[in-house]
């Protein structure tokens, strides 16, 4: 990736795009260059350096660089803006053209930025986004009168709807030829800049608008005392029996088209090693967590709209006092949410918390928010355990186990970070300062970007890791093959029947039998993998019957209620998925932080698990 | 010399107050703290309107502010650094 960079910038110029969060930067971004990112509405969205191409004029390279209110930089993400633009950073060369992002709503604020990025002494162009928006307040600007004002060519843009991008291209290409901007002083403090910026935004402001009414309407009620949190829990809750109520229909579809599969390749294939490998193999450990595809898909919704709407700077918010309350703040939030869909986004997300040990407790607990993969995991252990029946007024018991599982992850968090933040990450907190922006409708057309990046991501998992683990185990599974005039099913004399009775001895104290000791192994790979091997290792030792009757029936009669629950206590805390553990050495910067998050968790997991065997043991005994 | 108008921190008021910035507490006369320069960068400036729209609901900390077009979130404390006056 980096000698790409090398490569492009001998070649064509290089235009950063900079901008206040909010300012509809990335949505710009990808107007222009076609390329996919995530859009989203709250500060720190953008903490991946995103890069691409227009090659309609002059052939220009893009940066996409995170959101920033000033060049001081204040936060790991700010730091990459500040270094990129005066040309300080480690890989990325200084940029030929600055092209800055401007919110035409809210002109004033923005244009500080806009002076400030002036003196950089790199020819500029300024983009005054959102006109629609302003439009709609009322707002009229005199652009003409602006860009004479600045000394710099300021062209109107609507990202979203892709309005004013040819000009806008036409203006970046002719500023690669173009001066700096002229050497007017516009003042060396924040102070002086306000003040000129304020004094340019009211000569060119034609009509003041009429606020962002709309925002604070609803945000009367969304921060409400009691409905705000009641909003925001329910949100939550809704997401929970969304995900197992809306997936029931699609997941069936899938399972059956599974089922058919395998009962097609066995009427047609001759019984041997090869069917065991398609049917066993292949379909039973790929095919148990591809079913999972829909519910992943609702999860990603919700977060997806959440962000995009700009209702996740309000979460953050109402949870600030919760997060003071363990030393974090709001903000860390923000990544925490993400972690439920994937704690690899999370945890890049945490650059953009200032404070370095808020960003170590934050990434530190990230894995304990129960990410998407661990959904297949609960999903199957609820469905064999927990009847599916209504408790106190319509709601589903088995949603409601699932809501608990995932609010024992979220206080185990809590706790987890009020410790470290008085050991390991002690210090002072962190400032809570966040912009809450203004509403907006999703953008429709990135949600389902969004969403089928998600889909993408998992089948390509599905289609790799989980495939060649699935091989791999039930290669290990079939061989040795079982003696003449064996009792057993042939998988006990296998190799995997003896790595699990070598492991059952470390597990047994918390209800594992040899069978989820082994799963345990791949499921490092990936947490979902665990439920692939279930359905190769039940899939090789079980009768016909067992296998048509599938992995939830198959569980059911070979497990206990307790080894069950423990079996989900585990996954409350562990194991953590690779990508995790590469991710957290990158963010980091060393194996100290992973070795240590590994270790925590395995204990916390280990002795949930037992306490959970234990005591249900004995309720149940 | 007429003299300052009374003020009071931002950080003191209910939801519901509405008033104008007057200037910022700083730790020096002259050079501003990191804290003021980063309000300032927020939007927070001399002569804007402000008002607290809501606070949180579990400790009545952070608070969230209109100032200008914009909504800002920030915690008492932070807010305490703001002078404002009753408009």
């Amino acid at each position: 990736m980096n000698e790409q960079i090398a490569v492009n910038s001998q070649v064509t110029p290089i235009v950063a795009v900079v901008g206040n969060p909010n300012c509809g930067k990335s949505a710009l971004f990808n107007a222009l260059t076609g390329l996919r990112q995530k859009v989203a509405n709250y500060p720190g969205a953008t903490v991946e350096r995103r890069s691409g191409r227009i090659v309609s004029a002059g052939n220009l390279t893009m940066i996409d660089l995170p959101g920033a209110y000033s060049l001081n930089a204040r936060s790991a993400d700010e730091e990459v803006t500040h270094q990129v633009v005066t040309g300080t950073h480690d890989v990325e060369a200084k940029p030929d053209v600055i092209l800055s992002v401007v919110d035409a709503t809210n002109l004033a604020q923005h244009l500080r930025f806009v002076l400030e990025l002036r003196e950089l002494g790199i020819p500029m162009v300024v983009a005054l986004n959102m006109t629609d928006l302003a439009a709609r307040e009322r707002i009229s600007i005199d652009v003409a009168a602006l860009s004479a004002q600045i000394g710099v060519p300021v062209i109107e843009t609507v990202a979203v709807r892709k309005k004013g991008l040819a000009e806008l291209t036409l203006a970046l290409s002719n500023a690669t030829l173009a001066p700096a901007p002229s050497n007017v002083d516009f003042g060396q403090t924040v102070k002086q800049r306000q003040k000129a910026a304020r004094k340019i935004a009211s000569a060119t402001i034609i009509s003041e608008g009429i606020g962002h009414r709309t925002t604070r309407r609803i945000d009367q009620v969304l921060l409400n005392p009691v409905i705000g949190p009641g909003t925001l829990f329910g949100l939550l809750f809704l997401m929970f029996q969304a995900v197992f109520s809306w997936a029931e229909t699609p997941m069936e579809l899938i399972e059956d088209g599974i089922g058919s599969l395998q009962i097609f390749l066995a009427t047609t294939l001759s019984d041997g090693l090869f069917l065991s490998f398609l049917n066993d193999g292949i379909l039973a450990g790929v095919g148990a967590v591809v079913v999972f595809l829909p519910q992943i898909l609702i999860l990603f919704l919700f977060i997806l709209v959440l962000e995009s709407t700009g209702y996740m700077a309000r979460a953050a918010f109402i949870m600030d006092r919760l997060m003071a309350s363990v030393g974090l703040n709001g903000r860390a939030f923000i990544p925490l949410l993400s972690s439920f869909a994937c704690a690899v986004p999370g945890i890049m997300a945490a650059r953009s918390i200032a404070n370095e040990r808020d960003r170590l407790t934050t990434i530190l607990i990230a894995p304990l928010m129960t990410c998407s993969a661990r959904l297949p995991v609960y999903t199957v252990i609820i469905a064999a355990f927990i009847p599916n029946q209504t408790v106190g007024g319509g709601v589903g018991l088995q949603g409601l186990v699932m809501f608990v599982l995932y609010l024992a992850g979220i206080l185990s968090a809590l706790l987890v970070a009020a410790v470290l933040k008085r050991t390991v990450a002690k210090g002072e907190a962190d400032t809570f300062l966040l912009e809450l922006p203004k509403y907006q409708n999703p953008n429709i057309r990135f949600v389902l970007t969004g969403l089928y990046e998600r889909a993408r991501i998992f089948l390509r998992r599905a289609g790799t890791i989980i495939l060649v683990s699935t091989i791999i185990l039930w290669v290990l599974a079939v061989y040795p093959a079982a003696p003449i005039g064996a009792t057993e099913p042939a998988i006990s004399y296998s190799l995997v029947g003896m790595i699990g009775s070598a492991l059952e001895v470390v597990f047994a104290p918390i209800g594992f039998n040899w069978e989820i000791s082994v799963a345990l192994v791949p499921g490092m790979a990936a947490r979902e993998v665990a439920i692939a091997a279930l359905g190769t290792v039940y899939s090789l030792s079980g009768s016909e019957a067992m296998i048509e009757a599938g992995l939830v029936s198959v569980l059911n009669n070979a497990w206990s209620l307790p080894t069950a629950l423990s079996f989900l206590a585990w996954f409350i805390f562990a194991p953590q998925c690779l990508s995790t553990i590469a991710v957290t050495r990158r963010e980091t910067g060393g194996w100290k932080w992973p070795a240590f998050m590994v270790a925590y968790l395995f204990v916390l997991a280990y002795g949930a698990s037992f306490v959970t065997f234990r005591v249900a043991t004995w309720l149940l005994g | 010399m007429t003299s300052p108008p009374l003020s009071e921190p931002l950080g003191n008021r209910k939801p519901g107050f509405s008033g104008t910035i007057i200037g910022f507490t700083s730790d020096h006369e002259n050079i501003e703290s990191a804290a003021v320069e980063q309000l300032r960068e927020m939007g927070f400036a001399e002569g804007l309107q402000v008002s607290i729209l809501h606070q949180n609901p579990f400790g009545k900390d952070p608070i969230a502010v209109r100032v200008g077009a914009m909504t800002i979130a920030l915690r008492r404390r932070e807010a305490k650094l703001v002078q404002v006056t009753q408009a």
